[in-house]
C-alpha cells in the first residue's frame, strides 16, 4: 500500500502535535495512582532478609512502645491461599508469566533477599511502617549463588540437575553457515583466519529508575453474605486493580489465575504512570496480587505504594551479563567468522529472562554480513530479585560486547574503526546472524555516512590525536576520542510472538465534547510517556479525517477495551498503531455497508486534502461534516454505539523457526548509527560527553517532537548505564537502593543529544513507521565506551566506565608497559 | 524490608500545633505536629496532590515547592519551618485559564513525558522566569531536578523559550 503511506501538508501524522495530555502534566492536575482520592487501607510488605533459606516461622514482636497494636492489623500470608485452584489444579500462588515457578508470597523456600513473606494492612501508614520491622521471619539458611558467572556447587542448584544445565533458565544457540557443519567445520573459519581477535565484556545490573515508584490500589465487590467470612467468598466476587502499570492484561492473567476468578471476575485499570521503561511491565501483578489479597482479606480497598527503596532493592532490573567474544578476520578486516557466549544473569525465578536472551541473541551481531556465526546464550539463576524488562531487553547487552569488540578488531587489523565496519556492514539482500534476509531497501552505508558527517567524526578524530599527542608533551591530564556504534533494533514480538498475541483494536463511533460526532479509540496501550495517547490520536484523525479534538482516548481498562498487547517491545507504535488505522478503516467501512454514509457524501476534492482511508488504500474520503453526523447516529444507535475493529495479521513473507533459531524474527529494523565524543581527565579519570549524534532510520517519524525526545530519553539513560548507574550487591543485597547512592544522570552529566531520522517506510506499520522505543537504549554504551578506548589507549570492556575502572584499567596498561 | 524515614518518630512524638502560612496566595492555618513533612501534608491535608514523591530524601526534585520565593525539596521539610512563609506549589503557578508561561513552553516544546517530574521541573523553571535568570544557567539550576524521561534536551528547550519570554 505504499499510496496509503504518503503524507499531505493535510495530514496531521508527520508533524510535532503537541500531546493532548500536556496540560494536565504541566498544572499537576494529572493523578497517578498515589494522587487519586482514597479512603481505606494502606498496605505494605515483609520480605525475607537472606538470600537462600526455608522459612520455618514468622513472630510477631511487642510493638505497645512503639505504637503498634497487632489486633489492629489484617494479616496475609501463604496460607491465606488454597494450595490448588479449583479451576485449573495449578497452585494460584504462582505469578503467571512464561513459567510458573515465583510465588506471590514465600510458603516454604525463599531464593532472594526481599522475597514476600507477609502482607500487613492498617489504616495508619505511619504505624504501618514501624509494624513491618517487628515481623521476625526465622529461617534455616541454604547455599546461596552469589555469582551467576560461576558454575553452581550441588549444594546450590535450584533448577535442574547438577551438570551443564545446572541453574539453566533458557539456552539458545544461534549458527550460521560453517557452525551448522559441526565443530570442526567451525574451528576451521579460525584456523584459516589471517586475525582472531578474543575479548570478554560485562555488564551490570541497571534500574528503570522511573521517578514515580510502583504502586497500586485493589478492591473488592463481594456480596451482602459474604461481606465477612472466609479470604475466598463462596459468591461471584469481583476485584478491581488501579495502578501505575505497562500492561493490564498481563496483570489480569496473573490476578485470574491467584484469586480463581473467571475473566470478567477481574478488571484491571492503568492509572497515569509516571515512568515504566520496562520496569512495570510484569512486577505490578505481584503488587496487585498482594494489593488483592489484603483488600480481600479486609473487604475495604487496599493501596500498597512502594517508596524508592523498597521499588529499587526488590524490583526488576536489566540482567547483568557476561559476552566471551572470538572474531576471525580476513587481511582486509572483512569478519569471517564470530564465535560468541553470552550468560545472563536471570536472579532467582524464570520471570521474562527467555525472551530477554532471545533478542539478545537475535541482535548479538547487529547489521553486519558474517559468513560463520555461532552465538551460544545462556540465562542462568542466581538468588537476587529476578532481573526483568528494560528498555532494549537484552539488546543492549549483546549489543555493547559486540560493537565494543569491532573496535578492538580495527585496532588489531590496523583500519579505523569506522572502516571496519564500512567493509562489514549488509547491503539489500544479505542475511543477519538468523539467516533473515535483508529485502527492505536499506542503505546503512550512506546512512552511517550521514552520521558520521553530522558528527564530524573526520575532523574529530584528526583533531583529537592532535590534541593528545599535545597534551602527552605538555603532560596535561586530558584527552579526547570518538566513538562509534552501528546496530539495529527490531520492533515488536520476536518470531511468531505477534501471532500469539493476536492484538485486537476497537474504534467506537462517539459524541465529542463539542457535541459532534468523533470516535473512541479503545486499546490496552498505556501512555506512559512515551506518547502513546498522542500517536493514537494523531493516526485515528488522519485515518478518519477527522480533526484531532474529535478523537478521544479511552484509559486502558480490561472491561473497557480489547486486549491489544501489551505495551513493550517497541510495538504501540508500529503494531498497534497500525490496528488503530485498520479498525478505523472497518469503522467506516461499516458506517457505509448500513447505509449511514452513502456515496452522495463522499468528499467532492478527495486529492485536496488528507486521505482518510489508510490501510486498504480505497482512497475513500469522505466530506468531513457528513463523516461527523454519520458518527453521531452512529454512536447513539440502538445496541450500542457501532464499533470498527481490527486483529493482528501477519506480514507476508517467510516464518521464524524457534528451535533453528533462523528466520524472520522481526517485520522489519530500525537501524542506527550513534556517535560519542568524550574527553577523559586523567587526574580523576572522569568521562565528560562532549558531545553525542543519534542517526537513525526509522520508517516513518509520526511526530518529530515526540520521536526527538524518545531518542534523547533513551540515549541519557544508556549513558547513565555506561558511566554512572552501579548496582553494589552483597550477600545478594542491593546496598545502593536509594537515588543518593544509585546515580542516574541529571542535566548537568550530560549534553544535547543531536537526533537525525531518516526515513525509508515500512509497508506494515501507520504511514510506514517503525517502532523506536528501545532502540536508543542500544548503542550509546558502545559508542561512549569505544571513545573512552580510543582517548586513553586502553580497551575498557565492562560497564560502568567509572572513575575506578577507567583508572585501574589505565594503570594496569602502564604497569605491563612498564615490565614488557 | 527496611524503610527508613527519618522524621518518623520525632514526627509522631510532637503534639500539633498551629502552623499558618500562604500558600499558593491564600492564608492558611492547620493543626499539624510540627516535624511532618511539608510534602505530606500538601498532599494529604491539604489535597494538592500536584507536589510529588520520587524519592523522600531530596534527590530528585519531584517535590519542588518555591517557600518565600526558593525552591526547595518538600521531602525534606518539616512543616513548622514554613510558618509565617510563602508557599508556592504547582498548583499555584496557573492564574484562572492561562498557563504560566513556562508551561505554556512545556506544552509546546514537549518538555513533559510521563508527566511525573514535570511539576517539579515546571516550578523550578518557573523560579528562572520569575527571576529573570539567564539561559546558559539551565542546565545548572535545574540539576536537582531529575527526569528519566526526557533526556532533558526538550526541557532545556522549553525553559529556553520561557526565559525568552519574559525578558
Ligand atoms: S521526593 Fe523530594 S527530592 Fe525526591
Ligand atoms: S517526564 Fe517522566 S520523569 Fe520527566
Amino acid at each position: 500500500m505504499p499510496d496509503g503511506n504518503q503524507l499531505s501538508k493535510d495530514h496531521r501524522v508527520g508533524k510535532s502535535i503537541p500531546r493532548p495530555d500536556a496540560k494536565v502534566k504541566v498544572t499537576g492536575a494529572l493523578h497517578y495512582v498515589d494522587d487519586l482520592p482514597f479512603e481505606g487501607l494502606y498496605g505494605a510488605t515483609v520480605r525475607t532478609k537472606t538470600a537462600r533459606g526455608r522459612m520455618t516461622g514468622l513472630r510477631f514482636k511487642d510493638g505497645v512502645d512503639v505504637g503498634v497494636d497487632w489486633r489492629e492489623f489484617a494479616v496475609v500470608t501463604a496460607n491465606d491461599i488454597p494450595r490448588t485452584s479449583k479451576l485449573d489444579g495449578i497452585d494460584p500462588n504462582q505469578v503467571m508469566l512464561i513459567d510458573r515457578d515465583q510465588p506471590f508470597l514465600v510458603r516454604d523456600e525463599f531464593r532472594h533477599v526481599g522475597e514476600p513473606v507477609c502482607l500487613l494492612a492498617h489504616p495508619d501508614p505511619e504505624v504501618l511502617r514501624r509494624a513491618v520491622d517487628l515481623v521476625e521471619i526465622k529461617t534455616e539458611s541454604l547455599p546461596a549463588v552469589l555469582d551467576y558467572r560461576q558454575p553452581p556447587t550441588d549444594a546450590q542448584v535450584q533448577r535442574g540437575e547438577p551438570g551443564p544445565d545446572a541453574n539453566l533458565f533458557k539456552r539458545i544457540v544461534v549458527s550460521k553457515g560453517a557452525a551448522d557443519e559441526g565443530d570442526d567445520a567451525f574451528s576451521k573459519v579460525f584456523e584459516d583466519a589471517a586475525h582472531i581477535v578474543s575479548g570478554t565484556y560485562e555488564t551490570q545490573a541497571q534500574e528503570q529508575c522511573y521517578i514515580e515508584p510502583n504502586g497500586i490500589i485493589a478492591r473488592v465487590e463481594v456480596s451482602e453474605a459474604d461481606a465477612q467470612g472466609a479470604l475466598w467468598p463462596a459468591n461471584p466476587w469481583k476485584l478491581i486493580i488501579e495502578g501505575s502499570m505497562q500492561c493490564p492484561y498481563y496483570v489480569h492473567k496473573a490476578i485470574t489465575h491467584l484469586f480463581q476468578l473467571p475473566d470478567d471476575g477481574v478488571q484491571i485499570i492503568q492509572a497515569a504512570t509516571g515512568g515504566g521503561f520496562g520496569g512495570k511491565e510484569d512486577y505490578p501483578s505481584i503488587i496487585s496480587g498482594h494489593a488483592g489479597l489484603l483488600a480481600l482479606k479486609t473487604r475495604q480497598p487496599v493501596k500498597l505504594i512502594y517508596d524508592r527503596v523498597e521499588d529499587m532493592a526488590f524490583t526488576t532490573k536489566r540482567h547483568p551479563s557476561r559476552t566471551h567474544l572470538r572474531a576471525a578476520l580476513d587481511a582486509d578486516g572483512k569478519l569471517l567468522g564470530i564465535d560468541m557466549d553470552v550468560t545472563l544473569d536471570g536472579g532467582a525465578y524464570l520471570t521474562l529472562s527467555p525472551v530477554v536472551l532471545s533478542r539478545g541473541a537475535i541482535h548479538a551481531v547487529g547489521p553486519y554480513r558474517v559468513p560463520h556465526v555461532r552465538v551460544h546464550n545462556r540465562a542462568v539463576l542466581s538468588n537476587t530479585p529476578p532481573h526483568g524488562a528494560f528498555r532494549g531487553f537484552g539488546a543492549p547487552q549483546t549489543v555493547f560486547a559486540f560493537e565494543r569488540h569491532l573496535d578492538r578488531c580495527a585496532r588489531e587489523v590496523g583500519i579505523d574503526p569506522v572502516e571496519l565496519r564500512r567493509r562489514n556492514l549488509i547491503i539489500r539482500g544479505d542475511a543477519l546472524a538468523i539467516s533473515q534476509r535483508i529485502d527492505e531497501p536499506i542503505e546503512l552505508h550512506k546512512w552511517m555516512d550521514e552520521a558520521l558527517t553530522a558528527g564530524k567524526y573526520e575532523e574529530r578524530r584528526a583533531a583529537h590525536a592532535a590534541f593528545n599527542e599535545a597534551a602527552e608533551t605538555s603532560g596535561s591530564p586530558l584527552r579526547r576520542g570518538v566513538g562509534v556504534a552501528t546496530f539495529m533494533h527490531g520492533a515488536g514480538f520476536t518470531g511468531s510472538g505477534e501471532d500469539y498475541l493476536a492484538s485486537e483494536v476497537m474504534i467506537r463511533a462517539a459524541v465529542g465534547a463539542d457535541g459532534l460526532g468523533g470516535v473512541e479509540v479503545c486499546t490496552a496501550n498505556t501512555e506512559i510517556g512515551q506518547g502513546a495517547i498522542t500517536i493514537f490520536t494523531q493516526i485515528a484523525a488522519d485515518a478518519l479525517g477527522l480533526p484531532l479534538s474529535a478523537v478521544q482516548i479511552a484509559k486502558p481498562d480490561t472491561d473497557q477495551v480489547p486486549n491489544s498487547g501489551p505495551t513493550v517491545a517497541s510495538r504501540t507504535s508500529m503494531v498497534v498503531g497500525h490496528l488503530v488505522a485498520r479498525a478505523s478503516d472497518d469503522l467506516v467501512r461499516k458506517l457505509e455497508s448500513q447505509g449511514t454514509l452513502s456515496d452522495g457524501d463522499l468528499h467532492p476534492n478527495p486529492d485536496d486534502d488528507r486521505a482518510s482511508a489508510l490501510s486498504d488504500a480505497r482512497g475513500r474520503k469522505f466530506e468531513p461534516t457528513a463523516l461527523r453526523g454519520a458518527l453521531a447516529t452512529a454512536a447513539a444507535q440502538d445496541g450500542g454505539a457501532l464499533e470498527g475493529w481490527a486483529t493482528y495479521q501477519r506480514p507476508p513473507g517467510g516464518k521464524w523457526n524457534d528451535v533453528t533459531y533462523k528466520g524472520i524474527a522481526y517485520g522489519t529494523y530500525a537501524w542506527a548509527t550513534y556517535l560519542a565524543d568524550v574527553e577523559v581527565d586523567l587526574t580523576t579519570f572522569e568521562t565528560r560527553i562532549t558531545d553525542f549524534v543519534a542517526s537513525q532510520e526509522i520508517g516513518r517519524v509520526l511526530n518529530p517532537l515526540l520521536a526527538e525526545g524518545q531518542i534523547q530519553g533513551g540515549v541519557v539513560q544508556a549513558m547513565g548505564w555506561a558511566l554512572l548507574e552501579d548496582t553494589v550487591y552483597k550477600d545478594g543485597r542491593i546496598t545502593n537502593p536509594n537515588m543518593t547512592n544509585y546515580v542516574v544522570p541529571t542535566f548537568a552529566d550530560v549534553p544535547d543529544v543531536q537526533v537525525l531520522f531518516q526515513e525509508s517506510p515500512y509497508a506494515y506499520g501507520p504511514w510506514g513507521a517503525k517502532g523506536i522505543g528501545e532502540l536508543p537504549m542500544d548503542g550509546p554504551a558502545p559508542a561512549i565506551l569505544n571513545a573512552i578506548s580510543a582517548a586513553v589507549g586502553v580497551e575498557i570492556d565492562a560497564l560502568p566506565a567509572s572513575p575506578e575502572r577507567v583508572m585501574r584499567a589505565v594503570l594496569a596498561a602502564q604497569s605491563s608497559e612498564v615490565s614488557s | 524490608m527496611t524503610v527508613s524515614h527519618p522524621h518518623t518518630h520525632l514526627a509522631d512524638a510532637v503534639a500539633p500545633q498551629p502552623v499558618s502560612f500562604t500558600l499558593n496566595g491564600d492564608a492558611k492555618t492547620l493543626n499539624v505536629r510540627p516535624f511532618r513533612r511539608l510534602l505530606d501534608v500538601l498532599r494529604t491535608d491539604l489535597a494538592l496532590p500536584g507536589t510529588k514523591e520520587g524519592c523522600g530524601e531530596g534527590e530528585c526534585g519531584a517535590c519542588s515547592v518555591l517557600i518565600d520565593g526558593e525552591p526547595v525539596n518538600a521531602c525534606l521539610v518539616p512543616v513548622i519551618q514554613c510558618d509565617g512563609a510563602t508557599v508556592v506549589t504547582i498548583e499555584g503557578l496557573a492564574s484562572h485559564a492561562a498557563l504560566h508561561p513556562v508551561q505554556e513552553a512545556f506544552v509546546a516544546h514537549g518538555g513533559a513525558q510521563c508527566g511525573i517530574c514535570t511539576p517539579g521541573m515546571v516550578v523550578t523553571a518557573a523560579w528562572m522566569a520569575d527571576n529573570k535568570m539567564n539561559a546558559a544557567a539551565i542546565r545548572e539550576k535545574l540539576s536537582g531536578n531529575i527526569c528519566r524521561c526526557t533526556g532533558y534536551s526538550a526541557i532545556v528547550n522549553s525553559v529556553a523559550a520561557a526565559l525568552g519570554e519574559s525578558e
